[in-house]
């Protein structure tokens, strides 16, 4: 008799846990016997803003007429200590990349377009260039482990000091730049020889604890004549806790960094592994600054996934005072352009996933040192571009609290916001939409 | 402010002190104070920028001295925890003891122990001169940079770990090296420079063919898996 033909066929099932970007990684890893480095933060899919939904206003509360009536978006930062806030119009802010990472005219378009659009700047591991100082009206000098390029002149010319004690993508790592971006201009800033791989310490070389710290912030403000404002910027790794401390050593503003928030290069699996994802982190450092009864007196810069006015708000609504940016700021100013599209194939890539920074082969001349790339980068353009973008996001996050019935952005608050998940509802302590329910709360909703 | 007796911690305050020391009037042409009773007291003299000699009469706490320019500061007493830190010229002076992280990340001058030190000292220094007539704890001169450490007595564990371009001259013994930290040909430059230190920490009971040298082997400067290990 004849075999009859099978008419069903099961369908070749790939597997969920080795998937295909799994084994690609088991294969490099098995070819190379190196991990994977790369910058940016969290690519996963992780709970975020986009899980919260504004309320509006309606019958129970009324709205602000759109254009017409008033929203403040000015923010001043350093009210607690410093003899001199910085007084920002915009409660955004450019977070801390280095010269190194990124090319002298990235770190000159990212300074013009905070100044046109009324904010500040932050310097990062490597230094302050005078690209940078000269173009940012506002200028925030970080205090890395590593203190490349650290020097009184530069500390005193600064409009605040920001204490580095974690970054979201790698909290409890040190910085790297390899040795292929270590230029001259780079080495001689980090006192380092050429092309070698520098890395940054993950602790700092003079203080420990959080009370050492606290002796580490008197004497930089003795250095600055407690004239500056003194930040510490934190990773989102036990934020309740961490936030505390930073306002218990005296900080004038706490930086808080989620694991979506960016890096020039660590590790692929510290990156995606270690710390919270942003949204987790709000409510606890909010916590933290009320018990201790300092809620808008230090004042809290959230950062880490910020893309647009919406997360601004959403931000603002659970208790920041501000954000800061990065990965967004590279994007508006040319990161990642589609336009690049046959050069990123050819470093293996495609726009929108290049990541691999630290090679300094960026062919959006961003973040490199590369002479022929940086040249592609106007800092003019560049700068008028991200200043476009931050306002942007302003007048978004305006025409929200607008919406919401408020006259200053920051007027909004948790009330205003319902969730789409339970996870979000979790995190962010408001309601599961349609619901009085927040997870893991006695409190009800109505 | 102004008058010499007012340089006293039971007169005055930490910042009305430093204040008077950050902005020397000098057309009074006093060049030398003297700081009374700092009674430990942190981040004495931090932050002067001046040509002025300073000589602290008594302990001092941490990061005295910090981020220095131009000022002689000596100490009659022992030091805290980050003393010169990131100091960039002059020269401290200390005639006790200090405890750890001395000169760190500190890019010019000289600092100068009478006593011992503990643990990191010229943790990532960046060109300073460090001479240490006593000995140092452990992890000193981790991931250091530039500029010189002078050893008379022994040094801890781990000595020189993951050190890039300082070098090392110690009279005693190392208890260990740490990564990438190896024992080099001395030359007759390196002699010049021990003469040299010597000379400016006025020591004269060793002479510099004591000293051994210890510097960067240079192999994890960039990264190979086969060093996974030292890491």
């Amino acid at each position: 008799m004849k075999n009859k033909r099978k008419k069903n066929i099961t369908k070749p099932r790939q597997s969920w846990t080795f998937d295909e970007y799994t084994n690609s990684e088991i294969r490099r890893a098995a070819e190379t016997g190196i991990y994977d480095i790369r910058g940016g933060g969290s690519k996963r899919k992780l709970p975020h803003f986009d899980d919260l939904l504004f309320l509006g206003a309606s019958m129970s509360r009324y709205p602000l007429e759109g254009y017409r009536e008033k929203c403040s978006t000015d923010v001043t930062l350093g009210t607690r200590f410093a003899k001199k806030p910085i007084k920002l119009k915009i409660p955004i802010t450019i977070a801390g990349m280095s010269f190194g990472a990124l090319s002298g005219p990235a770190k000159e378009a990212l300074g013009r377009g905070a100044s046109i659009a009324g904010t500040s700047t932050t310097t990062g591991d490597g230094g302050m260039t005078k690209e940078e100082r000269s173009q940012s009206k506002t200028l925030v000098y970080q205090l890395l482990p590593s203190r490349y390029g650290m020097n009184p002149d530069d500390l005193r010319k600064a409009d605040a000091i920001e204490v580095v004690i974690g970054q979201g993508a790698k909290p409890g790592g040190g910085g790297m730049l390899l040795g292929q971006k270590i230029s001259d201009r780079v080495a001689e800033m980090r006192t380092l020889p050429k092309g070698v791989d520098q890395r940054s310490a993950c602790r700092h070389p003079d203080w420990t604890g959080p009370d050492d710290l606290a002796i580490k912030i008197t004497e930089l403000r003795e250095i600055t004549q407690w004239n500056v404002p003194i930040f510490v910027k934190i990773a989102g790794a036990r934020p309740y806790y961490d936030t505390a401390l930073a306002i218990k050593a005296g900080a004038d503003v706490v930086v808080l960094d989620g694991m979506q928030g960016g890096t020039a290069a660590t590790q692929e699996v510290f990156i995606e592994n270690v710390g919270q994802p942003t949204l987790a982190c709000i409510r606890p450092a909010v916590d933290a600054l009320q018990d201790l009864n300092v809620h808008r007196e230090v004042q809290l810069i959230i950062s880490g996934g910020i893309r647009n006015g919406a997360d601004v708000s959403k931000a603002l609504a659970l208790g920041a005072d501000a954000v800061s940016i990065g990965s967004a700021a590279m994007i508006a100013i040319g990161d990642n352009d589609p336009k690049w599209e046959k050069e990123y194939n050819k470093l293996g890539s495609t726009a929108g996933a290049y990541d691999d920074w630290h090679e300094g082969n960026d062919p959006a001349g961003i973040s490199t040192q590369n002479p022929k790339l940086m040249k592609r980068l106007d800092p003019k353009k560049a700068g008028k571009k991200l200043s476009n973008y931050l306002k942007v996001m302003t007048l978004e996050a305006q025409t929200i609290a607008r919406a919401c019935g408020k006259n200053d952005l920051h007027n909004l608050e948790p009330e205003d916001l319902c969730a789409l998940t339970v996870e979000a509802a979790a995190m962010a302590r408001v309601p599961l939409a349609g619901t009085s329910w927040i997870p893991g709360s006695d409190q009800k909703i109505f | 402010m102004g008058k010499l007796e007012n340089l006293d911690f039971k007169k005055n305050s930490l910042r009305k002190i430093n204040n008077f020391l950050q902005n020397i009037d000098f057309k009074k042409n006093q060049r030398e104070f003297v700081i009374k009773n700092p009674s430990g007291n942190h981040a004495i003299c931090a932050g002067l920028k001046e040509d002025i000699s300073v000589k602290i009469k008594g302990h001092v706490g941490y990061y005295c001295g910090g981020m220095n320019q131009n000022a002689r500061i000596t100490i009659e007493g022992n030091a805290g925890t980050g003393l010169g830190e990131n100091m960039m010229s002059g020269l401290i002076h200390v005639k006790g003891n200090v405890s750890q992280s001395a000169g760190a990340t500190a890019h010019g001058g000289t600092i100068i122990i009478d006593g011992n030190t503990s643990s990191r000292c010229g943790i990532s220094m960046k060109g300073i001169d460090i001479i240490i007539k006593g000995s140092v704890g452990h992890m000193s001169a981790f991931m250091a940079q530039s500029g010189t450490l002078l050893i008379c007595g022994d040094a801890g564990e781990a000595l020189g770990d993951s050190i890039y371009e300082t070098v090392i001259y110690i009279a005693g013994k190392p208890k260990s090296l740490g990564a990438d930290c190896i024992e080099k040909k001395m030359t007759k430059k390196d002699l010049l420079k021990i003469d040299e230190l010597l000379s400016i920490g006025k020591i004269k009971k060793i002479k510099s063919s004591k000293f051994k040298k210890y510097g960067s082997a240079r192999k994890l400067y960039n990264f190979k898996i086969d060093n996974v290990s030292e890491y």
